[in-house]
């Protein structure tokens, strides 16, 4: 056993030796050499909703919640919900949004953060509802990259095994 | 059915536009000058150097440049990087200082998103302007080389909201693409492809064209980058290349997005008194703005345009804004910046825009958002070549090369994004070239401007949730 790491010339080489022996040394066009160790860091956090969980938990119902600007002369309707206004500043209500809009901007994701690299490509897309006066960010299923548009009728879909998180609701093409 | 933008989307109400507030006369306090500044060249990774080398190279550099400004005449410092995640070590700053060995003078950390750079350099401008300090040094860095990109993309992404965006896969260039998808609908759909009468045909006809007129952008900043030796990745990029690139997050690819990098950056900022004694070119700085959104794209408003000095409110009468095809806080920080620097008609009184082009897309909202054009103008800005650089090969005729030369150096796309040194990249630049000083950095005079007067730097974080400008002006006969 050798007490000193094997040494790469080629930084791409280190990544995959760290994960098979946690320890690697970089020689680079100079000539310095620099030690490189695997260092692990995983964690769960206590992740509350707070004043958004009533969102969450309807999802879990099949209701898509909004919320509503409580002072009569403002009224304000959000399509991703607040608990304060934020044209007037005053406390807002819960209403339900409509269950289907259109499409206000879209995207297909083919790379992605870590997390979620094994579910591209999939697309996102801005909703506007009528009657509503901002957007919601959504998954879109069921419809090809090809055929996706600013415009498009979209409806909700809903989670029967909910996990309690915005991925509960996604919107599919209106037949 | 094909839906226009003028009957979509039904609302129950706009929010009413908040004008930004008049102030009766512009920021007042001492005047305060750029006197020198240093950059480590950007790269992929810099395994040798751990951040504290990387600052001390910048601002062993920086102090090279004026022999009378020791590190005692130095009276505290603004240190910038964005994320504690990358190198998983906190209070990184503190250790800056310390490494520097400037202890104890004081010190802040600054972060503000993507625009953390640009927000150290204001910091320390404030820190000289109110008296607090005669010399300040804005120091930053970041090293994004410690974890995988696509670990970083998620460490980015974090900054999205966490309980509605994060977890659908929300990262940086969806929500990017996301804004130019919408740009692409409102300009070009609703404008040169007005006429085509089938709704698909018409938006598939416009985003071929965003696509081809953002890879124009890409090419510009990746062939002014052959001239930058501090360049991560200048290449000798075709419009094809760039179209024909990965796809990351339609319509972006990989040639019109920024990489991650390991640098750092730094200028020295001081009153009027030691800058005539550290220098005989100092560069004041003229202007601060700072502009604010939404975190969420989704709760951005649809109201009016904030208007700059040359604009009309009847030109922008039926454009719901910001929407997400703008961002709202550039044009609040061009017009806040504009104004203390006194400038009423952008296109005529600055010579150069170093701008946040982390994405092609974003270069070319940025340019409606300074007034570098007119809203809706920014795809034909480019086609023109107002932004190009003359006597540079781009591979394509750019009639009005030199019109007005946005990202000389290169940009974020060309030069890299370690995004704590970012906006101080773009004050070195900047203060280089109106110093007339870039053949003598850079070894090259290709990028050197003929006598440049007066440039902006335009820092920008998540999805314009916070946007810096300031003004930089030659401060030397």
């Amino acid at each position: 056993m050798s007490a000193r790491p094997r040494t790469f010339s080629k930084f791409r080489d280190v990544q995959s030796e760290l994960e098979q022996s946690g320890a690697a040394i970089f020689r680079d066009g100079d000539g310095v050499e620099s030690l490189i160790i695997r260092n692990p860091y995983t964690i769960s956090y206590i992740h509350s909703y707070a004043e958004d969980s009533p969102f969450f938990l309807g999802l879990a119902e099949g209701r898509l919640r909004g919320s509503k600007c409580r002072r009569p002369k403002c009224g304000f309707v959000y399509g991703t919900p607040r608990s304060h206004c934020m044209v007037c500043g005053a406390p807002t209500e819960w209403v339900d949004l409509p269950t289907k809009g259109r499409v206000h901007s879209w995207t297909t994701c083919h790379f992605s953060g870590e997390l979620f690299l094994k579910e591209t490509p999939y697309s996102l897309a801005l909703v506007e509802f009528d009657g509503v006066g901002s957007l919601l960010l959504v998954r879109l299923r069921d419809c090809a990259e090809s055929d996706l548009y600013v415009g498009m009728p979209i409806e909700a879909r809903f989670e029967a095994n909910p996990k309690y998180a915005i991925t509960d609701v996604w919107f599919v093409p209106s037949r | 059915m094909p839906v226009r933008a003028k009957k979509s989307p039904k609302r129950s109400k706009s929010p009413p536009a908040r004008p930004t507030r008049a102030r009766t006369s512009p920021a007042r306090g001492r005047r305060v000058y750029i006197v020198t500044g240093g950059v480590t060249k950007f790269a992929k990774a810099h395994p040798a150097m751990d951040f504290r080398l990387m600052v001390r190279r910048a601002y062993d550099y920086a102090l090279k440049g004026v022999p009378n400004l020791t590190p005692d005449r130095i009276d505290g410092t603004r240190i910038s990087y964005f994320s504690d995640h990358f190198t998983r070590q906190l209070k990184a700053a503190s250790m800056v200082q310390d490494y520097l060995g400037l202890n104890p003078k004081g010190s802040v950390r600054i972060e503000w998103g993507g625009a953390t750079g640009g927000e150290c350099v204001q910091a320390a401008y404030e820190a000289v302007a109110s008296g607090r300090m005669d010399v300040c040094l804005a120091a930053g860095f970041e090293t994004m080389s410690r974890v995988n990109t696509w670990k970083g993309n998620e460490f980015i992404a974090l900054a999205s909201d966490t309980n509605f965006d994060f977890p659908l896969g929300g990262f940086y260039t969806g929500y990017y693409a996301l804004m130019v998808m919408r740009h692409i609908y409102e300009y070009l759909r609703l404008g040169k492809f007005a006429n085509v009468r089938d709704e698909r045909e018409a938006q598939r006809l416009a985003i071929a064209e965003g696509s081809r007129i953002m890879s124009l952008v890409s090419v510009k900043n990746h062939r002014n980058a052959l001239h930058n030796p501090y360049a991560q990745y200048p290449k000798r990029l075709t419009v094809e290349d760039v179209l024909n690139s990965e796809m990351i997050s339609y319509p972006l690819t990989r040639e019109q997005i920024c990489t991650m990098s390991d640098g750092a950056a730094c200028v020295i900022l001081c009153d009027e008194e030691r800058a005539k004694e550290f220098t005989d070119k100092p560069v004041q700085v003229t202007g601060v703005g700072c502009g604010t959104d939404t975190m969420r794209l989704s709760d951005r408003p649809f109201g009016r345009v904030p208007l700059l000095p040359h604009e009309k409110a009847k030109e922008y009468e039926h454009l719901p804004y910001p929407g997400v095809h703008s961002f709202r806080a550039g044009r609040t920080a061009g017009i806040e910046a504009y104004r203390m620097a006194g400038i009423t008609k952008p296109t005529e009184e600055l010579d150069f825009v170093e701008l946040h082009d982390a994405y092609a897309s974003s270069e070319i909202q940025t340019y409606e958002d300074l007034g570098l054009c007119r809203y809706g103008e920014g795809y034909g800005f480019v086609e023109r070549g107002d932004p190009f650089l003359k006597g540079i090969d781009y591979g394509f005729p750019v009639p009005r090369a030199g019109a007005m030369p946005v990202n000389p150096s290169g940009g974020l796309i060309a030069c890299g994004h370690p995004v704590g040194a970012t906006g101080l990249m773009q004050a070195v630049f900047a203060f280089w070239q109106l110093q007339g000083t870039i053949p003598k950095h850079f070894g090259d005079p290709a990028l050197q401007l003929a006598k440049p007067k007066r440039g902006a730097i335009h820092s920008h974080a998540g999805t314009g949730s916070a946007v810096t400008v300031s003004i930089l002006e030659r401060g030397f006969r």
